[in-house]
């Protein structure tokens, strides 16, 4: 579905990815696992258009979409969901929704996306007509994924939905999400959560300064020593 | 606070229709009642005003209007996308000579501005419809339709610019047109005063305009362009994560708020009968930038009090003045009074939230949804 070949990002003249390639097959939760600074977040911006890469390609369902503007990759199907969450604070909770939806063809049933969101985290139906930054951290991250939803995405782009949230908190992000791959949508989740995303996905990406280093699934990764010596602290 | 709130006043209808449907009490709380019986008791007291033949109450009331187009139109461009412009004086310039060029009698026009290019010097719109004079309005529509074009062309270099950028772009904008008012003396007289002007604009010409351009830009705040404008003013990143192109919804505020800038200026043009380039400039710029301010940027509402409370006040020192003869202290306590604001209420007087008419006449104590 998703094919990523050789990418190469910059940042003015710092290298950010070094000649990425990996692939996410429909119906997949794969996830992209690294410390801090390794080029997930970039690698994911990357894919959603706000980044250019200076070399390589990604193709979504067969078509290149390595130099199409942000707007026309949400309508095409891909809906990224930031890190930090970046919901619109000075907006009410639904507005926030209804953006979601903004690349969305006209005279689709808006209203059906609404309920299917609302009934996914039902306590964002409490919290309509207040506004966003008014709502606890994990309301919000559950609102950022509501609003991700709203464009009714095929694939869905997750950056760290456990940012600086409780466990508990966490835990019912990750029931959600499991849930949504049950629905059949396909999800790259980059995490640096590793237990919670290594039990979520069917496969994994590692990625060290900007290249991926280690691939598998997580049973695999999760016995490799490598990856139980750098991530999982044994 | 009870009576801000965020939203529009469709909220308040579902509340309306809820609350007691008794007589009066039921007839306050609807918005649309509300929304007739203001424009009614405008209409009432624009009458009363025309009536009382005080020039002076005239012309202030006047001019309130037309820096209510101003402001709400600059609010339009800069507090609802965050793009701050500090050229949008240079849309009004071009709408006030455009249009007087339009109207200006052939008589005056072959005395005042015999360069004229010959399908120019031919043109005088002064058609009537029984004794309402169409040609104005048509040469308002015509030069604010053609600014509209000139925004549209600035627009689509300077709106993809962002911060402090955009702010000295425009300011450069600013300067532009007023460089080539000054030396396009065929057209505009450069230097020397444009005079002669036929003085259509009165009290009804005025605050129709400001009430269409309320509506408009009140609409707009309210739709999906306005959430778009307010989105990707909070957060640019998020906006384009989630599929807004920045560059549409910046371009149609940009646009619409020049078209409607221009036709304050023709109605400025068309008050004051003559002017030159220099009218046009930082001091009118800084002006409405107050009233913006002070209002708050991104309230619709805001912008209608700002332009109040500010000309009003400004009245009132200027009387001072005049008693204590302490002249220049008017100036310098309105910029106090800016300085005070910015400090302890940054966001202006309402920030970005609204006043709602319905609900002032509600009764205290009700949660507030």
């Amino acid at each position: 579905m998703l094919k990523l070949s050789n990418l190469h990002v910059y940042y003015g003249s710092i290298r950010a990815l070094n000649g990425v390639s990996f692939q996410v097959n429909e119906g997949e939760l794969v996830a992209l696992i690294g410390s801090n600074g390794a080029g997930k977040s970039t690698t994911l911006k990357t894919i959603s258009g706000l980044l250019r890469p200076r070399q390589g390609a990604i193709l979504y369902e067969d078509a290149d979409i390595t130099r199409t503007a942000p707007d026309r990759i949400v309508a095409l199907g891909i809906s990224h969901c930031p890190e930090g969450r970046r919901i619109f604070g000075g907006l009410t909770v639904r507005e926030n929704l209804r953006l979601g939806a903004v690349q969305r063809r006209r005279g689709t049933d808006m209203a059906a996306d609404m309920d299917w969101v609302l009934s996914l985290f039902p306590i964002l139906k409490e919290r309509l007509s207040q506004s966003g930054g008014t709502l606890s951290g994990g309301e919000q991250q559950m609102l950022a994924i509501g609003r991700a939803l709203m464009s009714r995405p095929k694939l869905l782009l997750l950056d760290e939905p456990s940012l600086g949230l409780a466990p508990l908190i966490v835990e019912h992000i990750f029931q959600i999400i499991r849930q949504l791959k049950q629905q059949g949508k396909t999800i790259l989740l980059v995490e640096q959560n590793i237990h919670q995303a290594l039990d979520a996905a069917d496969r994994v990406y590692v990625i060290e300064t900007g290249q991926i280093t280690l691939t598998g699934t997580p049973e695999e990764l999760k016995h490799n020593p490598q990856v139980e010596q750098s991530y999982l602290g044994k | 606070m009870s009576t801000l709130d965020d939203r529009p006043a469709s909220s308040a209808v579902g509340e309306a229709q809820s609350a007691n449907p008794g007589g009066v009490a039921a007839l306050m709380q609807s918005p649309v009642a509300i929304r007739l019986g203001a424009i009614l008791l405008l209409t009432v007291g624009l009458t009363l005003l025309q009536l009382s033949g005080r020039a002076f109450w005239q012309g202030f009331v006047i001019n309130l209007g037309i820096f209510m187009i101003l402001v709400l139109s600059l609010n339009l461009a800069s507090g609802f996308t965050g793009v701050f412009s500090l050229g949008h004086i240079g849309f009004m310039a071009l709408g006030a000579y455009g249009s007087a060029i339009l109207t200006l009698p052939l008589a005056k026009k072959a005395d005042y501005l015999p360069n004229l290019p010959a399908w120019l010097a031919a043109v005088h719109f002064d058609f009537y419809l029984g004794p309402f004079p169409l040609g104005f309005l048509l040469a308002t529509l015509l030069a604010a339709g053609l600014v509209a074009g000139v925004a549209l062309l600035v627009g689509l270099v300077l709106m993809r610019l962002s911060g402090h950028f955009v702010a000295v772009a425009t300011l450069g904008f600013l300067v532009i047109v007023r460089v080539i008012l000054f030396n396009a003396d065929n057209f505009t007289r450069g230097s020397r005063t444009f005079s002669n002007v036929t003085p259509y604009t009165g009290l009804w010409w005025v605050w129709c305009w400001a009430i269409l351009t309320l509506y408009v830009v009140w609409r707009l705040k309210y739709s999906a362009y306005g959430r778009a404008m307010f989105a990707q003013r909070e957060d640019s990143l998020a906006a384009q994560a989630i599929g807004l192109a920045i560059l549409p919804p910046r371009l149609l505020a940009f646009v619409v708020s020049a078209f409607f800038t221009a036709v304050a200026g023709s109605l400025y043009a068309h008050f004051i009968t003559s002017f030159s380039p220099t009218v046009f400039y930082f001091d009118l710029t800084f002006r409405v930038i107050t009233m913006l301010i002070v209002g708050g940027l991104g309230s619709v509402s805001g912008s209608v009090l700002g332009t109040v409370a500010i000309m009003a006040l400004a009245e009132a020192l200027r009387r001072l003045e005049d008693v204590t003869l302490l002249y220049g202290m008017s100036q310098i306590t309105l910029a106090v009074i800016l300085i005070v604001i910015i400090i302890y209420r940054p966001n202006g007087l309402l920030g970005r939230r609204e006043i709602v008419l319905a609900r002032l006449f509600r009764k205290g104590g009700e949660p507030s949804p």
